[in-house]
């Protein structure tokens, strides 16, 4: 039902490996690259963050387990240039030098400072009734599932579904990821920081007061 | 190695991470659409100008300003704002705070949300599999490994970024540190600290 980014929770990794914080910031300079290549690209405003996060998330399970973060990154993007109709499978075998129809919405070096410091923000208007008040006893849905693409982009954890938590804060109306990866409208909804028992997810958790806070849309939760 | 899934279009390029790299750079600029220079503009910005000292400072500035402090845990993104710390991957700041009772660890386990305005582009370990998965199941285990051990009645509160909302631990003000300016504070708080994986610097 989910996808093999959705990770949280699952037994069998390593340890981790801290790394000292005077470590440069790109262990290679492809890296840097990379991540520049892919930020530069999605200022020609052909999708947006959800539809980007998706088309890494649907590298095959076996592409996305092999690949470094960054080369995810990057074949990710090979990937919704040719399926957005920026670039064509030609182009990418071999790219011929021409005139592009988005050529004149190419980020220039002059424009990173402020395009960067604009950022996007995620919050919008909403028609949409709050539900929900803090302190609420809420369940998240189960199955986890895009509601409207099978197999679609959602950011309720598999770990989560169907979990009995509380509500801790509303953070406002935001456009809600299941519908604006899919070229479906922003739909925005109220979205709620939610509070889990550890108890409530994990069969051992580590301590009987732990908990795990989850940011989640109204329509991923039913009252309790 | 096995060759990449073929039903993709990224299987046409080079499969050597660098060589895939450069053959979409080289391709894009080709059409017109990347600016060499402008990649090089985006780099120099998280190499160099943007990263964990913004959150240090924040930090120690809610260390020494117990107002500023009350105000940042209200509305972070209007208050780091002001610091002029707002940006792509920081439009809606959410900063918590570890006391006795809660110690606070931050994660995202369906990709690698982090707040980059204030703490720049994550570690290795942050994206890594072993971090994404492990975090919200055995915090207090993945803090043994960064060689954390919190008090035996201290809660641990994990928080996954699903949503757009970005996530700054405030830890506690260690010991000692009396009279401390701002920039002397700054200096004590690591970048892991305000992660939730490790705690403040101790004054020699």
């Amino acid at each position: 039902m989910t996808r093999v980014h959705d990770m949280g929770g699952r037994f069998g990794d390593w340890a981790i490996r801290p790394e000292s914080e005077d470590e440069p910031v790109f262990a290679e300079n492809w890296q840097a690259r990379a991540l520049a290549v892919t930020l530069a690209s999605g200022f020609l405003g052909q999708w947006n963050i959800d539809v980007s996060r998706h088309a890494r998330e649907r590298l095959s399970p076996t592409d996305y387990a092999r690949f470094s973060y960054y080369e995810k990154w990057i074949s990710g993007l090979a990937d919704l240039l040719v399926e957005n109709d920026v670039l064509t499978l030609d182009d990418l075998r071999d790219a011929s030098e021409g005139d592009h129809p988005l050529a004149a919405r190419m980020l220039r070096a002059e424009a990173v400072a402020g395009a960067l410091a604009k950022g996007g923000p995620a919050d919008r208007a909403s028609d949409t009734p709050i539900k929900f008040e803090i302190g609420d006893s809420v369940r998240t849905v189960r199955p986890t599932a895009n509601r409207f693409v099978d197999g679609g982009h959602t950011r309720l954890p598999g770990y989560a579904a169907g979990a009995k938590g509380r509500i801790l804060k509303l953070h406002g109306t935001h456009v809600l990821p299941d519908s604006n990866a899919h070229g479906l409208g922003e739909a925005p909804e109220p979205l709620y920081a939610v509070a889990f028992p550890a108890s409530e997810l994990w069969v051992n958790p580590e301590h009987p007061k732990d908990e795990v806070v989850l940011d989640l849309w109204q329509s991923y939760l039913e009252p309790l | 190695m096995p060759h990449d899934d073929h039903d993709h279009p990224h299987a046409l390029l080079p499969p050597e991470p660098a060589l895939r790299v450069k053959a979409l750079e080289t391709i894009l600029t080709r059409k017109g659409l990347i600016d060499p220079a402008a990649l090089d503009e985006i780099i120099d910005t998280y190499q160099n100008k943007i990263g964990p000292k913004n959150g240090a400072r924040v930090v120690a500035k809610a260390w020494a300003d117990p107002e500023f402090k009350q105000a940042l845990l209200q509305d972070a993104t209007a208050v780091v704002a002001d610091l002029g710390y707002y940006g792509r991957q920081g439009e809606h700041m959410v900063v918590v705070e570890n006391t006795p009772e809660q110690h606070n660890m931050v994660v995202c386990t369906l990709c690698s949300c982090y707040p980059w305005p204030l703490l720049g582009i994550p570690p290795g370990w942050y994206k890594s599999d072993a971090y994404r998965a492990r975090a919200v199941r055995e915090p207090r285990k993945v803090l043994s490994e960064f060689g954390v051990s919190l008090p035996k009645d201290t809660s641990v509160r994990v928080w996954d970024s699903t949503a757009e909302i970005r996530y700054l631990v405030l830890p506690m003000r260690p010991g000692r540190t009396e009279g401390l300016s701002e920039d002397e504070l700054a200096v004590l708080v690591t970048r892991d600290s305000m992660i939730g994986t490790g705690l403040p610097r101790v004054r020699s």
